[in-house]
């Protein structure tokens, strides 16, 4: 990308994560963002970009941007599940190259858990969906399940493997004050725990939670202004390969196959050199179906991969490092809390807090997946 | 099971499941059986798609057995959905009826089923013929 005008990511926050019923979606976006800009000295009237997925809204850029007072010169409203964010992120930064804006606004917000939205009664089917919802699949984890049983038959890997991602997002969880969940646990507790969808037990499944976020973009002609240390962009990709899993062409091979190599390319490194991985967690088996498409491990050995403890904390690719959906926080779609736990740990914030900070990281690898294995965005971050 | 609502471009094939028929479209340009019904061929966008009547055999691509079921299409689990590879070359979504126990590489043939009692539509569910 030498020679474009570069991007950066120079602001993150979250707002309250976990049950918050005093909180709206709009209030949780509102709260982060101003968080995210504070901490990099902007002021609203520098934003004129706003990117906002959710189906909260009509129309999501429009209801937000009312709401915070801002008339943002560039809008996207693109809306591909919990991979939504760093899409954002790489179309903020190819809108930042080409000279059209200089500070963007990416946001989420979600109150699912206190409205039960999780559980609530969906809109009656209609297009394609008529060919699925009536044979009662439950939604989204059946889809996963259906993944990983299939995973299971081609590779011969087992509950167990898909075990030890649970219990190595719990190990990094251990170590942030604001996961969800704290306690340790082990294989056998995620065997044990109740089945939903077979193979799939609850401690396979990421959390229900409450939450939003911020992540604050900006071009290099800012930077000397800004108050954080800026995190680049420094590679993108994204794509699709279905929207219900019956058409998913190869239920272990995911879109990160395609995004995964663009973005590495694009940022001009390969698996080597990254420090970290934060790595969508929607399901235990995303996890290792990602790490596989995206060539960190050869197909049916990312389950060994895990259980090496490569990616538990003191493993030499550390993944999902705040504890992940798994264990931390999962509103919905979680693509943005990836980008803001990158951003933190290429700025090196946990220093004082040495079991958590990756030491000297200086490349990360931030991947989202959307919908039901249906969409995958990557970025690769560095510290600049 | 109220998420049962065909549309204009689908009422052949729900027709055809009341009438005890799996409709597949057929594009006459690649020859490709298509599923689910489209305006366009999704093998090489060709918009000359016939209707043809399968067989209703294939094979389990994958399964999961639901043991928690939630909105207004759960049944009474646990029960189990298939992805089923049809003989023409399809995948879709379904349910395995009469009680086998599955397993992906499973024969299996249609068995249009009312899931939830005879006010329900009628769908194409799998049972098992031959185990993998
Ligand atoms: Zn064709």
């Amino acid at each position: 990308m030498t020679g474009r005008r570069r991007a950066a990511i120079v602001g993150v926050a979250e707002s309250e994560v976990g049950r918050t019923p005093h909180l709206t979606v709009l209030s949780q976006q509102a709260r982060a963002s101003k968080a995210a800009l504070a901490e990099a000295g902007l002021r609203p009237e520098d934003v004129n970009a706003l990117f906002v997925a959710g189906n909260w809204s009509w129309a999501p850029a429009l209801t937000l941007a009312e709401y915070l007072g801002l008339r943002p010169d560039y809008l996207d409203g693109t809306n591909i599940g919990g991979s939504s964010f760093e899409a954002h992120l790489g179309h903020a930064t190819a809108a930042i190259e080409a000279g059209l804006i200089d500070v963007a606004l990416i946001t989420y917000g979600s109150t699912q858990r206190s409205n039960r939205s999780r559980s609530a009664p969906r809109p009656p089917a209609t297009l394609t969906e008529q060919f699925d919802r009536p044979f009662g699949l439950p939604q989204p984890v059946g889809a996963y399940a259906l993944a990983a049983n299939r995973y299971f038959h081609q590779y011969g890997a087992t509950g167990e493997q898909l075990a030890e991602v649970a219990v190595s997002a719990r190990q990094w969880a251990a170590l942030n004050p604001d996961a969800c969940h704290r306690d340790p646990i082990t294989v056998d507790d995620v065997l044990g725990s109740p089945m939903i969808s077979d193979p799939l037990h609850l401690l396979d499944c990421c959390l229900v939670t409450d939450g939003g976020g911020a992540v604050v973009v900006a071009a290099e002609d800012r930077w000397p202004d800004i108050g954080t240390h800026p995190v680049e962009v420094l590679g993108h990709g994204e794509t699709t390969t279905h929207s219900s899993i019956a058409q998913m062409p190869d239920l272990t091979v995911t879109g990160a196959a395609r995004s995964g190599p663009a973005a590495m390319k694009m940022a001009g490194v390969t698996h080597d050199d990254l420090d970290l991985l934060e790595i969508y967690d929607s399901f235990t088996i995303t996890v290792l179906l990602t790490l596989e498409s995206l060539g960190f491990c050869k197909p049916g050995e990312a389950g060994e991969f895990v259980r090496l403890g490569r990616t538990a904390p003191g493993g030499d690719m550390p993944m999902n490092t705040n504890g992940g959906g798994l264990s931390y926080t999962h509103p919905g779609m979680y693509g943005i809390f990836l980008l803001i736990e990158a951003t933190r740990q290429l700025r090196h914030d946990f220093a004082s807090d040495p079991p958590r900070q990756v030491e000297g990281a200086q490349l990360a690898l931030v991947h989202g997946t959307g919908g039901v294995l249906s969409s995958t965005s990557t970025v690769v971050l560095g510290r600049s | 099971m109220g998420d049962l609502v065909p549309d204009a471009e689908t009422r052949p094939f729900w027709d055809g499941i009341a009438a005890g028929e799996l409709r597949l479209q057929r594009c006459e340009d690649c020859e490709r059986a298509v599923f689910y019904p489209r305006a366009l061929c999704p093998h090489c966008f060709g918009d000359r798609l016939d209707w043809v009547t399968s067989p209703g055999t294939g094979t389990v691509y994958s399964y999961t057995v639901a043991h928690r079921a939630f909105g207004p299409s759960a049944g009474d689990p646990p029960y189990t959905v298939a992805l089923i590879d049809l003989d023409e070359g399809v995948r879709m979504m379904s349910r395995i009826v009469g009680g086998a126990t599955v397993r992906i590489g499973d024969r299996v043939e249609l068995e249009i089923t009312r899931l939830g009692g005879e006010e329900s539509p009628a769908l194409p569910c799998f049972r098992v013929k031959e185990s993998a």
